[in-house]
């Protein structure tokens, strides 16, 4: 870009001052946005290790020593598992049945899919609460069949779909738009029938797209609380999650054991950004 | 082996809109006919109901003596091209190929002497390994014609093959097209707005508009002697004249032309002369036309596409 300058005329004097600025506005901005980024992420996420390994890994050792703190971080692992697999599943084929089907009431479904995203977490919880428990008719009803929803792992693996419900399905949806319903078409006349086509043709296209949704959903069913915490019951060894833990923790004042829960699931959480977010690249190179 | 495709009574409903009303035809075996019409006149859904990518409302289609209206898309054997190609995305040139013999179970060494030799048929084999997204519009319609053909399918449906190309890849893949279809012999029904590419493509021609069937004929019947005003005002660049009659005469602007005795009073007729016949004419020339040469006039009612014969010289 100098060069170009200089070739336009000898007023290079001028130029290299306006250059000065502009490195000066160049090295404000960037400087603006790595503290930015450090003062909202990186310094907690090093406080929160360091809290955690204290004084080595003894301190880390000693906190994850009590049988709740495993529990709780199997329980929140497993739950998380099972909801973004049904969400894997059963977010495609909402993304599936919004792009392909034309039907009254399609536009009230999409705003239902987005509904958890935009409410509290601890309302979605609340409702739950609403459906479930023994004052409703639904849950007289399966009180009567035995099945108990409440206090128990399934409610917050109830918990867990419908609050990150919209996650699959919104990475899903515009891929399945993009790919062209002729393409399904050749895939029949070439003799492929209905499964054949999903299987070699369509979720190729869309794989990426449903295992960024997943992993998204997966990471973000690990830190959920504010639904969970309401339905779970919080029974330490049987529903007490990981996050929920933490929170206890720091409300007795353990500060270096809730760290250390803390550091586990944010290794977990990071790793699964890392993964996603190379996902979607490649996904946005592929398209 | 090839096989003549027989619709019949074809008919197709959306809603309460017919798109296609008692289509028949019978494309012959082993050659190229072409459905031709504006955008809107249903040929296209003609092709897709024979290759039962859509459910007809009434007929029948039969190949091979066996009909195939109750048979699924699967159990046609029919090769379709799309007019924007439709190749697997992720998907290599060969796999694509390849994806016909695969999903019928074909034995992989089968399955790659075959896709080598349709590669090599399409002159597309130095691209086996690429992805559909590295080629250009016509090599990714070659493409697109080597996967259908590849399972051998009974006839060829091609729908607007070209109409996503650019005018001189289009006359290129025309020409080629044709030395195919010599090579090949495969029946084929082409669907196409061209009139251009029809008659230079088709052993016959379906002239359709507004879900029906004008005219079916070879190229040189369809443009000489167009059975209807549509089909007259669509293929060729003709001249049409729009005459009355009054008292026996055939009023044509200035022209009287008498003789028309048996026509009605207050008939509206059309003319037709095609550019063809003019062709080499300079300012000061006398015209002669003959009105018995059906080359140089066609007159038909506009109302009713009933032909009347009209002896007279002007």
């Amino acid at each position: 870009m100098g060069s170009v300058a200089q070739t336009l005329g000898g007023r290079s004097g001028l130029w290299s001052s306006q250059r000065t600025t502009a490195v000066l506005r160049h090295l404000a901005l960037r400087g603006a946005a790595v503290v930015y980024l450090g003062l909202l992420v990186a310094l907690p996420v090093l406080a929160v290790i360091t809290k955690g390994f204290g004084d080595g890994l003894g301190t880390f050792r000693d906190a994850m020593a009590t049988p709740a703190a495993w529990a709780a971080i199997r329980l929140t692992l497993w739950t998380s598992t099972v909801a973004a697999g049904l969400n894997a599943v059963m977010g495609t084929l909402l993304a599936w049945v919004l792009v392909r089907y034309r039907f009254p009431g399609r536009r009230l479904l999409s705003t239902l899919i987005d509904l958890p995203l935009a409410i509290p977490t601890l309302v979605t919880g609340v409702m739950i609460l609403a459906l479930y428990g023994p004052n409703s008719v639904f849950g007289r009803f399966l009180d009567d069949l035995g099945i108990r929803i409440l206090f128990t792992p399934i409610a917050i693996v109830i918990a867990l779909c419908t609050v990150t419900l919209p996650l699959v399905v919104r990475n899903v949806q515009p891929v399945l738009q993009e790919l062209d319903p002729a393409e399904e078409e050749a895939a029949a006349t070439l003799g492929a029938g209905p499964q054949a086509t999903f299987r070699r043709v369509v979720f190729p296209a869309i794989r990426s797209a449903v295992v960024a949704g997943t992993l998204l959903t997966f990471s973000r069913c690990l830190g959920e609380i504010g639904s969970v915490i309401l339905v779970a019951g919080n029974i330490p060894k049987k529903t007490l999650t990981a996050p929920v833990f933490i929170f206890q923790l720091t409300s007795q004042f353990k500060p270096a054991q809730a760290a250390a829960v803390a550091t586990l699931l944010f290794g977990l959480s990071f790793v699964l950004v890392l993964v996603t977010s190379r996902l979607i690249a490649r996904n946005e190179a592929s398209a | 082996m090839s096989t003549p495709i027989v619709v019949e009574g074809l008919t197709k409903r959306f809603g309460s809109f017919e798109a296609v009303t008692d289509v028949t035809f019978t494309a012959p075996a082993g050659a190229i006919t072409a459905l031709l019409g504006p955008s809107g006149s249903g040929k296209s859904t003609v092709l897709r109901m024979i290759a039962g990518l859509e459910e007809p409302s009434a007929g029948r289609i039969v190949m091979d003596d066996e009909e195939l209206t109750v048979k699924s898309v699967q159990e046609r054997r029919v090769g379709f091209v799309f007019q924007h190609y439709a190749l697997f995305r992720h998907m290599t040139v060969a796999e694509n190929v390849g994806f016909g013999l695969r999903v019928r179970k074909q034995d992989k060494t089968v399955r790659e002497a075959r896709v080598r030799e349709l590669l090599e048929l399409v002159h597309m084999e130095p691209f086996a390994d690429r992805y559909p997204e590295q080629l250009s519009g016509g090599q990714r319609q070659r493409v697109a014609l080597a996967r259908a053909l590849a399972p051998a399918p009974r006839v060829l449906l091609l729908d607007e093959p070209f109409g996503a190309l650019d005018a001189k890849v289009r006359q290129d893949l025309r020409r080629w097209l044709d030395e195919l279809h010599r090579e090949l012999g495969v029946t084929s029904l082409l669907v196409t707005h061209d009139q251009e590419e029809a008659l230079e493509l088709a052993n016959q021609i379906v002239v359709m508009h507004e879900g029906r069937v004008e005219q079916v004929g070879s190229p040189g019947e369809i443009y000489d002697r167009p059975a209807t005003p549509f089909v007259a005002g669509f293929v060729g660049a003709a001249n049409v004249l729009h005459g009355e009659v009054v008292g026996g005469h055939i009023h044509l602007g200035s022209i009287r032309i008498p003789g028309a005795a048996q026509l009605p009073w207050g008939e509206t007729l059309i003319a037709h002369v095609p550019n063809d016949d003019l062709v080499g004419v300079v300012e000061g020339d006398t015209i002669h036309v003959d009105l018995r040469n059906p080359k140089a006039f066609l007159v038909g009612s506009e109302t009713s596409t009933e032909r009347a014969d009209v002896s007279a010289r002007t």
